[in-house]
């Protein structure tokens, strides 16, 4: 053999071998994700026989990986409905109720406590969220401060959206900014985005015990996120498309929270927005949100 | 095909109303102002059912507590009209406190009231409106209403009180607390209480995970 075919021999050998090392997070990659899962369309352009056939993958992965029967299902908006979401101020004591409730029925992780709803124990004077703070433990209300709770303010200008580069996140017609979990590729341009800090990122795969996933769940909404993908609060559209208040609501152990249709002129949130002191969180920003705080006095 | 919907809407009604009758008896403004009736003209056909908004009873029977424990250590608790209706009223008593029997530890902070405003001294059995009528205890709010008109007010708009059930009333029912679910009647201010599932912290946590990660290698060595 001559001195340059070895070389020759040696130079590609080498050369394979760091090909090989070079594409083999891909292959990594691979073995985790079923070929249906890469070939998935973008949920808008998923035939209802399509979605049909991408929940039953979706409640077999939930089977083999948590162990529990899950029904996954894909509400639409409903015509003539645009959601809103009001909180009281003069009524919110901090007791966090809400943010737990969120924990559970959205199937978050366990182990990092996560909750689309953060609780801030404000200045009085001020709506400064820099100057408030999340994890207080005493006993609450202080009667020195006062207390907001901030998720999602579902915009009508959202921010988030107009950043995500591979449109995984858009807003539906009833108001909800939703995330297609299957198209997200976790850039986390939307939270950086994110003027109220709504969205989160799944940085591990969701560790929930087998006994307390919600069954109950929706492919945009609470269904369990995979890991590497941005998730937000939908206004729990698994529940409040059909027609049921939110869970953050009903755990509400003062009624500070009223939630309803703001196309509708008889509603409840419309009767707070006619009648209340209003304001929305950073309306300087000009992001529109449909989450209002108002006062009784 | 409408004959058969309207009678549905009908009798989907009658249900609603009888089930806020129930709940209201008096003649009391009424509090379920949801329950819309969908009008028969209307055009668009389809069936409009307005589910009930029930709002929580408030207690049946009015007990006070006795110095007496049941076997689980609780204390027995008596009916008002026991002792009171064989025994007249003081009506120069303000507060729990002036009273010697039976009344003691009852927690008493509701502006300048007495007893009396809002306890009906010839029926213990019920409450007395400040015309001096008289009130059953189911319909408190009515009672909680006369001097708290901002928050009946709120309540009766939906923006007062939590709830449970559905924000579209044609697709489920809904119920509300009463005022007396939320508010201790003697001590009504909002009681303050410990805060739930507070944040974790992550760098706490990581250095919890660290800890027992090197519990592990260090049991393996």
């Amino acid at each position: 053999m001559s001195r340059r075919t070895a070389l020759k021999i040696a130079g590609a050998t080498l050369g394979a071998a760091a090909f090989a090392k070079a594409v083999a997070p891909i292959t990594q990659w691979a073995a985790d994700q079923s070929v249906d899962e890469f070939l998935q369309q973008h949920y808008r352009e998923l035939s209802p026989a399509d979605m049909a056939k991408v929940i039953e993958r979706l409640e077999t992965e939930t089977k083999i990986d948590y162990g529990a029967d899950v029904h996954i299902s894909d509400p639409k908006p409903q015509p003539g409905v645009k959601f809103g979401y009001a909180l009281n101020l003069s009524v919110c004591v901090g007791c966090r109720r809400c943010a737990e409730a969120c924990h559970k029925e959205n199937n978050h992780d366990r182990l990092s406590g996560n909750s689309y709803i953060r609780v801030f124990e404000m200045q009085k004077g001020t709506i400064d969220l820099e100057q408030g703070n999340t994890t207080y433990t005493h006993a609450v209300p202080d009667p020195q401060k006062y207390y907001m709770p901030v998720q999602c303010q579902q915009c009508d200008n959202p921010p988030c959206v107009h950043v995500c580069p591979v449109e995984a996140t858009w807003k539906e017609k009833d108001g909800i900014v939703v995330v297609d979990y299957n198209w997200c590729i976790g850039c986390r341009y939307c939270e950086a985005a994110c003027p109220y800090h709504a969205r989160r990122f799944n940085w591990t795969k969701p560790q929930v015990p087998q006994e307390e996933i919600n069954p109950v769940q929706a492919y945009l909404s609470n269904r369990i996120r995979p890991q590497g993908v941005m998730e937000k609060c939908t206004f729990c559209l698994h529940r409040t498309r059909e027609g049921r208040l939110p869970a953050c609501l009903e755990a509400c152990p003062t009624g500070a929270r009223v939630f309803g249709n703001l196309l509708d002129p008889d509603s409840e949130i419309r009767w707070v927005l006619a009648n209340k002191r209003v304001f929305v969180l950073k309306e300087e920003l000009g992001t529109k949100p449909s989450f209002f705080y108002f006062f009784d006095k | 095909m409408k004959a058969p919907r309207y009678t549905l809407c009908l009798v989907a009604l009658a249900l609603a109303g009888s089930a806020a009758g129930l709940l209201l008896s008096h003649a009391a403004p009424p509090v379920i102002h949801q329950a819309a009736t969908p009008t028969p003209s209307d055009s668009s056909a389809v069936a409009i059912v307005r589910h009930a908004v029930t709002i929580k009873p408030g207690p049946a029977t009015p007990t006070v507590l006795t110095n007496a424990l049941n076997r689980s250590g609780e204390p027995v608790p008596v009916s008002c009209s026991t002792c009171h209706s064989t025994r007249s009223p003081n009506i120069e008593r303000h507060s729990a406190a002036e009273l010697t029997e039976f009344h003691q530890g009852l927690a008493y902070k509701h502006g300048d009231l007495s007893c009396l405003s809002c306890h009906n001294a010839s029926n213990y059995d019920t409450l007395r409106k400040a015309d001096s009528s008289a009130i059953a205890y189911p319909n408190v709010m009515e009672l909680c209403g006369q001097c708290h008109g901002t928050q009946l007010r709120d309540y009766r708009a939906g923006a007062h009180g939590g709830m449970n059930g559905h924000w579209d009333l044609s697709r489920g029912s809904r119920e509300r607390n009463n005022c007396v679910d939320c508010h201790d009647p003697h001590a009504p201010a909002y009681p303050r209480l410990k805060p739930v599932f507070a944040p974790v912290d992550r760098g706490a946590r990581q250095q919890q995970e660290r800890a027992a990660h090197a519990d592990k290698e260090s049991a393996h060595d």
